[in-house]
């Protein structure tokens, strides 16, 4: 999967709990989820448990606090799949 | 300095009608939202029969966003909110999610247990060692002030947001305390109602202590027969209702269209004393809470014009007609009108006070009296204290001026309201 394969599943997953479009639309590595997508922070752990579910994968407490932008998000997810 | 309490809004999601309109339409005619429920059939319960309300899809969606509605599995925070959203919305509100916060409104909006398929999914999860997996909602879903928490954040309200739980009087409680703020200076308007869940889950305990019908699966809309000679059981219902309250000085400062007023109300227990039980009414606090109420309201019992009782359908009708009887030392002819929304809807649980209440201020504010469907042969009980032409079987064009509207619960709780149509002077 290349990373901007990875980036646009993120989209999909990301897209029903975003509350500012423009962010969404201009996505990159560096948006933050909170500050930039203005997700809710209660909804950030909807975010990880839809994450789980597409790359079924499992995120252990320390990589979902870390997980505030796209680009952490996208880390854990490489380190997870490659432990595979 | 007390103030006058007016209603100038109201909404109602019910068995036979969603939305005021059509809600009323139903109510006038008689019609009965009770429906044979497939569900409850596969699951082997005695009373198959149930009111359930229904909306669409893209209903919903005018109420909250698809955010909101994603992982959520509560229907009773899904009647709550859109009854009272309307009910905001009939005062001449705007629902608009960004508001100016307004600390001169709040909420009571009762319930009697909040959300329970959200409730089993998360035990399901957690006896499957799946904590972690429980999403966002569980809380705020799961927690008694769920519909409270929800319709306050829609709406903006910053004065009381808060939930009463009170078994089948809490509608009605619901209702008396936001006047009571309101009266006391407190607060200047109050969205006030209740909401109860459908489904099994809410509904099998009624039927494992046999207080529901199991005699009508087949003809589900006579099944619900409150003061019948056959009167068999209560059939569960489920919705929401919700009133608009509002000091009369801020209804006439706003021009708002005024339904009704509240003029007084009591709630009180029997303390499951003398015949109270945790299950059954003490008659002589049931007989106290209406005198204290039309004290309360002080008017006289022969002020009274209908009555808009609790009448489930069960074997207590007869002792609450004899309650009514005692209370306002009126029988035969003299008594009021008397009617049972539940013959249209069944026994909304906690949503039943609210519901009937709009009910009552509709019938108040139009002049009419809704018929009490399914009476076909009075209770000899009944009839050995009222004129049987007192419940009517076909809508009665009828100006009342006041009206008693009471609910009784589980716990040997009361509560009891008086409505009176409102004349600018």
């Amino acid at each position: 999967m290349t990373q901007q394969e990875l980036i646009n599943k993120l989209k999909t997953i990301v897209k029903p709990y975003i509350q500012n479009e423009m962010a969404f639309q201009n996505m990159t590595p560096e948006t933050d989820f909170i500050n930039d997508l203005k997700i809710n922070s209660a909804n950030l752990v909807d975010v990880v448990l839809d994450i789980e579910d597409e790359f079924d994968i499992e995120m252990d407490t320390q990589s979902m606090e870390k997980m505030l932008d796209v680009k952490s998000a996208m880390d854990i997810i490489n380190t997870k799949l490659k432990n595979i | 300095m007390e103030n006058r309490v007016v209603i100038t809004g109201m909404g109602v999601v019910a068995p036979n009608g969603v939305g005021i309109a059509k809600f009323t339409k139903a109510i006038k005619k008689g019609v009965s939202g009770i429906q044979f429920q497939q569900l409850l059939k596969d699951l082997q319960f005695s009373c198959c029969i149930a009111g359930k309300p229904s909306l669409s899809e893209e209903l919903k969606l005018q109420y909250f966003t698809p955010l909101q509605l994603r992982n959520f599995n509560s229907t009773g925070i899904l009647y709550g909110c859109i009854a009272g959203i309307d009910a905001w919305k009939d005062a001449g509100f705007e629902f608009d999610s960004k508001s100016e916060l307004d600390f001169d409104t709040g909420t009571i909006f009762g319930t009697g247990t909040s959300s329970v398929e959200a409730f089993r999914e998360a035990i399901y999860k957690i006896d499957a060692k799946k904590v972690r997996r429980l999403g966002s909602g569980a809380v705020v879903q799961t927690m008694s002030s769920g519909v409270s928490a929800y319709l306050g954040g829609k709406l903006g309200l910053g004065n009381q947001v808060t939930t009463n739980s009170s078994a089948c009087t809490t509608g009605t409680e619901a209702i008396l305390l936001g006047y009571e703020r309101i009266k006391y200076g407190k607060a200047k308007r109050m969205l006030v109602g209740s909401c109860s869940d459908s489904g099994p889950y809410i509904w099998a305990g009624f039927d494992a202590i046999r207080v529901t019908t199991y005699k009508h699966n087949d003809n589900p809309e006579l099944g619900c027969r409150p003061m019948d000679a056959e009167a068999s059981g209560f059939v569960p219902g489920s919705g929401a209702g919700a009133m608009m309250l509002e000091s009369l000085e801020s209804a006439l400062e706003r021009n708002a269209t005024i339904y009704g007023e509240i003029i007084g109300g009591n709630i009180n227990s029997g303390g499951q004393r003398g015949s109270g039980t945790l299950t059954a009414p003490n008659a002589k606090a049931v007989q106290r809470c209406i005198t204290e109420a039309i004290k309360d309201a002080n008017i006289s019992s022969n002020d009274i014009d209908v009555i808009n009782g609790h009448l489930t359908a069960t074997k207590k009708d007869g002792l609450e007609i004899e309650n009514w009887s005692k209370a306002l030392n009126r029988k035969g002819n003299d008594f009021p009108y008397v009617h049972s929304l539940k013959s249209m809807i069944g026994h909304c649980i906690s949503a039943a006070g609210s519901i009937e209440s709009v009910a009552a201020v509709l019938g108040l504010h139009e002049g009419f009296v809704f018929p009490s469907i399914n009476c076909e042969t009075v209770h000899p009980e009944i009839e050995a204290i009222i004129d049987p032409n007192k419940i009517p079987k076909k809508m009665i064009l009828y100006q009342a001026n006041i009206v008693a509207k009471a609910s009784f619960g589980f716990g040997d709780v009361n509560a009891c309201i008086i409505f009176k149509k409102y004349k600018h002077n």
